[in-house]
């Protein structure tokens, strides 16, 4: 089934948090190796994405500690285990093979495969908030864009950008020029974004280069996805008719299941049940640690998703390696463990 | 006190909120579907929800964190507030929300 370009492991972890990150600890410590995909393009979960800056309190022996500093520590304590990262990259679909093993292939058409698959995907992929105006799925990818992923794309449209986030105001500023009308559109007179950016706009602003209105975009109007205008709603409800060729809205990223659901796993309410020894789902080989999984007495906080992480490293090492005794060591006594984590 | 939730749907629920949690707390403790992704750390805009009428007026001003974070609510209106930054107390007795669109 596998070709040249199948990347093969021990064990492929859906999920790049902080549970995930602290999988590969745990199966480190067991000789398997992982490889992670995750959609962002960072290690780190919602801890990275969410509240990087945030103080945690509830992880043991650390009183305080910042979401990103969790994921920096993480990150240190598994170097040693050398984990594989695809990272902007979604899991599409999962197959077992007649071997036993399972394949998964990505959105970037990477394929793995591996004796498991551990799925700590958190609440699911994190991808761009959708402002909730009626058809807009009509028109995605061809006038309405959440990312600028060629610049030159925009070269001599009319533009209109919704949001006062740094994206916003960063693709505000570098779209300007090259764009032959710009609109910024934003719910109030303020920004969540840098005030350096805030007053670069404002000036192209005086200078007529671009518009602003603190207003919101109500309805799309259009033929076959192709955009050709949109009703602005102002702070005082008035409605206006604004002629557009192409929408960008910034509102930052949410977090939906994805393909996950597709995987057959007997979701409960977009959660993977799983039995609490193992924390495999009902597909055996097929884990889910973290915040995705459900089981009775379930608490979504980090430090159950570490317990779940050292009782599922135990299941996946029957799985990938029958036949070999697994010997339950402790990193404070065993120097085989300490050679392993590079200590010793 | 009591909350009296539209959801997305139209529909109203009367909910309880015990004193010292927040709307969000209550919203999701009785099974209203409000995502509250970041777990009310005033990071994700997904507790999102409108204040009916005179209610606005009546909850303490919202901190500086809380009018960033609007930003990135896909649906902001004037009477836009997140409800993990809104302590229920016995003044807000009869408080209305209504859900903000996903």
């Amino acid at each position: 089934m596998s070709d040249d370009a199948t990347i093969e492991t021990d064990v492929i972890i859906i999920g790049a948090g902080p549970i995930g990150l602290f999988a590969v600890f745990e199966l480190g410590l067991l000789d398997l190796k992982c490889h992670l995909v995750d959609i962002l393009d960072r290690p780190g979960g919602q801890c990275a994405e969410l509240y990087p800056e945030k103080p945690i309190y509830d992880i043991p022996g650390i009183p305080i500690v910042t979401g990103q500093e969790l994921v920096d520590r993480l990150l240190e304590q598994i170097r040693a285990f050398h984990p594989h990262f695809h990272f902007s990259e979604m899991v599409q679909s999962l197959t077992k093979l007649p071997d036993g093993r399972w394949q998964i292939t990505t959105d970037a058409d990477t394929t793995i495969t591996a004796h498991a698959v551990v799925i700590a995907a958190g609440g699911g992929s994190f991808v761009p908030k959708r402002p909730p105006i009626p058809g807009i799925e009509n028109y995605e990818g061809k006038s309405v864009f959440y990312a600028v992923r060629k610049m030159e794309q925009f070269r001599g449209g009319n533009i209109l950008i919704a949001g006062g986030g740094d994206s916003a105001l960063d693709w505000t500023l570098n779209l300007a020029p090259i764009a032959k009308k710009l609109t910024l559109v934003h719910h109030r007179d303020g920004f969540r974004a840098s005030q350096h950016s805030v007053n670069q706009m404002r000036e192209l602003v005086n200078e007529g280069k671009i518009d602003f209105h603190v207003a919101s975009v109500k309805a799309l109007h259009g033929e076959d996805g192709v955009l050709d205008g949109v009703t602005l709603s102002g702070a005082d409800k008035t409605e206006w008719h604004h002629e557009t060729d192409a929408l960008l809205p910034f509102f930052g990223l949410t977090m939906k299941l994805g393909p996950i659901a597709n995987f057959g796993l007997n979701l409960h309410e977009n959660l993977v049940p799983v039995d609490t020894e193992k924390f495999e789902s009902t597909t055996p080989g097929i884990f889910a640690i973290g915040d995705i999984n459900t089981y009775p007495g379930k608490l979504k906080l980090i430090l159950s998703g570490f317990h779940e992480a050292a009782l599922m490293s135990q299941a996946a090492f029957r799985i990938a390696r029958p036949g070999e005794k697994l010997r339950f060591q402790y990193t404070t006594s065993s120097s085989s463990l300490q050679k392993k984590l590079g200590v010793n | 006190m009591k909350i009296i939730a539209t959801d997305r749907k139209g529909k109203i629920h009367e909910i309880d909120g015990n004193d010292g949690w927040t709307v969000m707390e209550a919203l999701r403790d009785a099974g209203l579907p409000i995502a509250a992704e970041c777990g009310g750390a005033c990071a994700c805009a997904t507790c999102h929800v409108y204040v009916d009428g005179e209610w606005f007026e009546k909850l303490p001003k919202q901190r500086a964190e809380e009018t960033d974070m609007l930003d990135m609510a896909v649906a902001a209106e004037s009477n836009s507030r997140l409800s993990c930054q809104i302590t229920c107390t016995p003044t807000l007795d009869g408080l209305k929300v209504t859900l903000a669109p996903e």
